[in-house]
């Protein structure tokens, strides 16, 4: 075990307490790692759409510019999706937060390296493409410091959050999407959401 | 004269279609045949609108979107759809509603030689992924067909494409665009 952070308890502290925060997750661990914080009516994890899930947060965000939306997801998947940080720096969500676990690995898939094993700094994309606040996160101190940041939802955060690339059992969430997004649109909306 | 004007009015037609029905984020790539409804829903102080990278960014947005209870459409042109067939399978797998708006490339009288292999793939890769595809090829059918479309799309909960045709829009001539840049 190294002293790297371990993303399980990085996304319990982060979600402990969340009140009515929307949360979505990228495919793969960071799927499996908020449903093992807990599973919740106003999770989205994504069971496909790689390089999607900090566009799923936008749309969410510019939809519910009152609660805080938070995008869990890994390095692989945001890395797919790199040009969705420009699209989100441009449009500056107030409310919207994204945290990249970055094991450096392609965890589902036989733990192969990513781009960030050799240098890639997705915190720097972020920055240099206008997200307000940017952060790169590898002790406990600092993610206490992200929470803070997180709730205050003061302009879009991105953190890319060092974590140990440690091979977890699957804690999986329901798996049918029209549930998982009837439950949530019930669960934000109320009971008329059906009816839209 | 009369009848350029009246053929200039669709874009106006499909905003009105859009505000009616309560689209909020209008997620685009842009193209020269959108250019116009672009401008009008910019000027909507009902409607957001976000310039997306690539297209399969919009097919993300949207499906945010009606998780937080807004509607939407996607404005891109037929080369953008193959950048959206993957996350397409979102759309499918959670029965989210999607409403897009394409404007076709490489259809009627093209003159770039690029544009035509996704232009005439576009209807059968939307359909192959499970989007209902819808075609409008004239003015007159356009408002009815989009008005269709969008209806499909929201009161079935599935990605639906309306592909706007070259015929209707008519083909940029690059040859014309080495002599002026005015025409």
């Amino acid at each position: 075990m190294s002293n790297k952070l371990r993303r399980r308890e990085v996304v319990e502290t982060l979600l402990a307490g969340r009140g009515d925060a929307l949360v979505v997750a990228g495919l793969g661990a960071p799927s499996w790692d908020i449903t093992h914080a807990g599973d919740h009516a106003l999770n989205f994890p994504l069971w496909g759409a790689m390089g999607g899930a900090a566009m799923v947060g936008l749309g969410l965000a510019l939809a519910q510019p009152k609660k805080r939306v938070l995008v869990i997801t890994g390095d692989g998947e945001m890395l797919m999706g790199l040009g969705s940080l420009a699209t989100i720096a441009v449009q500056r969500p107030r409310n919207l937060a994204i945290v990249v676990l970055d094991n450096e690995r392609y965890g589902e898939t036989g733990m192969q390296e990513t781009h960030t094993a050799h240098g890639v700094d997705l915190a720097g994309m972020a920055r240099a493409a206008g997200i307000a606040q940017t952060l790169r996160v590898n002790t406990p101190a600092g993610v206490s410091r992200l929470k803070r940041l997180i709730y205050a939802g003061k302009g879009a955060l991105f953190a890319q959050v060092k974590v140990d690339a440690e091979k977890l059992p699957l804690v999986l969430p329901p798996r049918d999407g029209a549930l998982l997004k009837n439950r949530f649109r019930a669960a934000l909306l109320g009971p008329d959401a059906a009816h839209q | 004269m009369k009848k350029k004007k009246a053929e200039s009015a669709w874009p106006d037609e499909l905003h009105a279609l859009l505000a009616d029905a309560g689209v909020r984020q209008v997620a685009i790539v842009p193209d020269a045949g959108h250019a116009r409804l672009i401008k009008l829903c910019e000027k909507d102080q009902t409607m957001r609108v976000v310039r997306l990278t690539s297209e399969q960014e919009g097919v993300a947005l949207l499906a945010g979107a009606w998780l937080g209870g807004d509607k939407g459409v996607l404005l891109m042109q037929s080369s953008g759809v193959g950048n959206c067939i993957n996350m397409l399978a979102m759309s499918i797998a959670c029965q989210f509603p999607l409403l897009m708006l394409v404007t076709m490339r490489g259809d009627h009288g093209e003159f770039n030689p690029a544009q035509v292999p996704m232009g005439n793939a576009t209807q059968a890769v939307l359909e192959a992924m499970g989007v209902l595809v819808k075609r409008a090829d004239s003015v007159a059918e356009l408002p009815e067909m989009a008005s269709g479309a969008l209806r499909l799309a929201f009161n079935t909960f599935r990605p639906v494409a309306l592909l706007i045709g070259q015929r209707l829009l008519g083909a940029k001539d690059f040859r014309k665009l080495t002599k002026s840049v005015s025409e």
